[in-house]
């Protein structure tokens, strides 16, 4: 309301024969009233939703709950949470899985648009095969991943077993559980990353790779002097998005391994906030978790910057 | 004629290296056929056969008995007509609220310029930094309890909607958007006698139709795809979107039922993907990279 009564008032202002001074500040003011209404909607949802959380999660990590009453508890949560067991080990468990998810869905990603890229023919065909599992509900992907991984008639198994070679328990057995979240994980959400590397070799200028030619570079030293250096920024934000977004898995675990998995071996650290928070009612346990893998990603995230930062 | 790739065109036409092409995109084509399509068709059938059929080792190419009856099973036993309702009701509130709350403040933020503005937009770029699913033990108790208000959201779309509005990127890619519409353009409207919303509604918003197609698509996909929020924030297993609920009431259904509800999750998206893909794909690629 104020912002549509706001420009009247200006327009009146200015009919009036007030000064040109008065008017500029008339004009200053009708554009700050109705820029913050403006931006009113949409700031009170980043204070209910997001800032006020993140201060909350802080306060949380510091806090007990005991029968209604809550307590100033300093770094007990933290003490209590890295005591436990699984802490370490879903950490390692997902240190694992993102650093398979990069092998296969940062390198591979990449790879498949390079070839993509030197078709001439079926490279729209091919985009949207790639696309194709993005698009799907990921529980739906995620279930049928869970009976192709059946270890008694699964589809994976079927197939290995025709070909005479080796059949695996994957989700069963806690050496094979991680690889088999990582494989799913990739076939799922490999088609954007492939999409923006198209995107991003498409932009090379082909005069690059000409003039490499003429120099007598082979394929691969032209791959590697041109291709990877004119996608370097692309490569490096993708890298560092993927490293965030892997090191918060939760939904693989969740659907194919019940969570924990086999012995605890597909427990996350995201699995652990929610059993904390949701399973264990320990919800000062959970935002110490929470605290923690932030400030992990923060690491990465600064150490990532400093080392990209020299060569750009 | 294509611009120049990896490989040389000329080198291409060579008659040995012709072949070795067409094998390799021939290879290509299969694999990918293969590996992106066959789950699809194993589901599709699969949602076709009779319980002992799914179970069968080797599996069988074909049903032997098609039942599409199983599809009808699915759909009623899973009240998957209910929770596709929820998600286009949820994805829609969801679209509405951003494309008015996220497109006045990315305006605001871009043209008016209001004091703090440029504290506010640090402060939402910030939450880019911020793992989505370190607060959700904060966030949960938040719409548990409404701060001030102190009503309880969940199990209600309030608790999908709202917070679907703090999409920083979003509000990023709408803001470097409208930085790059001229300030003549709003110069030559405000001597028209146009104030800052008609100038965002007839002139901004009219130019700005690729961005808010691209930003629609991220809003739409993002609570198709969400899973750990609605799985707290709709608990209530009558309220919950598709992607959850067909976990949550998959637990005692026959694996033949299941499978048929898996391809009925799909097929919605499926369908519009291939029915726009070109529009989809050629939005994404420019909206992620130059946006």
């Amino acid at each position: 309301m104020t912002a549509t009564a706001a420009p009247q008032r200006s327009r009146r202002s200015t009919g009036g024969g007030a000064g040109r001074r008065t008017h500029r500040y008339s004009l200053g003011v009708q554009r700050n009233v109705t820029g913050w209404a403006l931006l009113a909607g949409g700031v009170l949802c980043f204070v209910l939703f997001s800032w006020y959380p993140m201060i909350r999660e802080f306060v949380l990590s510091v806090q007990q709950t005991k029968y209604g009453e809550t307590s100033f508890v300093g770094l007990a949560n933290y003490q209590r949470v890295v005591h436990d067991p699984a802490f370490w080990q879903a950490w390692r468990n997902t240190a694992e899985f993102t650093g398979l998810a990069l092998l296969f869905g940062f390198a591979l990603p990449f790879l498949i648009a390079v070839v993509l890229n030197e078709f001439r023919h079926a490279q729209g065909y091919l985009r949207v095969l790639v696309y194709l599992p993005v698009m799907l509900p990921p529980a739906s992907a995620l279930l049928l991943f869970k009976y192709a991984y059946d270890p008694g008639d699964g589809l994976f198994n079927s197939i290995l077993s025709t070909f005479g070679l080796p059949t695996s328990q994957w989700l069963q057995s806690t050496t094979m559980a991680m690889p088999s979240l990582v494989l799913a994980s990739t076939w799922m959400n490999m088609g954007g990353a492939v999409l923006i590397y198209l995107a991003a070799l498409q932009s090379i200028p082909g005069e690059l790779y000409e003039a490499a030619e003429i120099d007598g570079a082979r394929l691969l030293r032209r791959f590697w002097h041109v291709t990877i250096p004119q996608c370097r920024l692309v490569l490096s934000l993708m890298l560092m998005l993927q490293v965030i977004s892997t090191m918060q898995m939760f939904i693989e675990a969740f659907l194919l391994a019940n969570g924990s998995g086999p012995e605890g071996a597909t427990t996350t650290v995201v699995y652990l906030i929610y059993q904390h928070a949701f399973n264990l009612d320990d919800l000062g346990g959970a935002s110490a978790l929470g605290v923690l893998l932030l400030l992990v990603l923060a690491a990465f995230a600064a150490v990532y910057v400093r080392l990209d930062r020299p060569r750009g | 004629m294509q611009t120049r790739t990896l490989i040389s065109p000329t080198r291409l036409n060579r008659p040995g290296a012709k072949a070795a092409y067409w094998i390799v995109l021939v290879a290509v084509i299969v694999t990918f056929t293969l590996v992106f399509v066959g789950p699809l068709y194993w589901m599709v059938t699969g949602g076709l056969k009779t319980a002992q059929e799914t179970a069968q080792s080797p599996p069988t190419w074909w049903p032997a008995h098609p039942d599409p009856g199983n599809y009808a099973t699915a759909w009623s036993q899973l009240s998957l007509g209910r929770l596709l309702a929820n998600t286009v009701l949820y994805a829609a509130g969801a679209l509405a609220f951003q494309l008015v709350f996220d497109v006045a403040a990315a305006y605001a933020l871009s043209k008016l310029r209001p004091v703090l503005g440029n504290v506010v937009l640090a402060a939402m770029i910030g939450t880019l930094m911020i793992p989505a699913t370190v607060l959700i033990v904060p966030q949960y108790l938040t719409v548990l309890d409404l701060p001030v208000l102190h009503a309880n959201l969940l199990n209600t779309p309030w608790a999908i909607w709202l917070p679907s509005v703090t999409n920083a990127f979003n509000i990023f890619l709408l803001k470097r958007f409208f930085d790059a519409v001229p300030e003549e353009l709003l110069a030559a409207g405000a001597i028209d006698g146009a104030g800052p919303i008609r100038t965002l509604w007839s002139i901004v918003l009219p130019i700005s139709r690729p961005i808010l197609g691209v930003v629609s698509i991220f809003a739409v996909t993002n609570v198709w795809k969400d899973f750990l929020w609605p799985l707290l924030a709709e608990a209530d297993p009558t309220r919950q979107p598709l992607n959850v609920g067909i976990y949550s009431l998959s637990q005692n259904v026959p694996q033949n039922i299941l499978i048929a509800a898996l391809a009925i999750a799909a097929a919605p998206t499926v369908v519009v993907f291939l029915i726009f893909q070109r529009n989809i794909m050629s939005g994404l690629s420019a909206g992620s990279l130059k946006g």
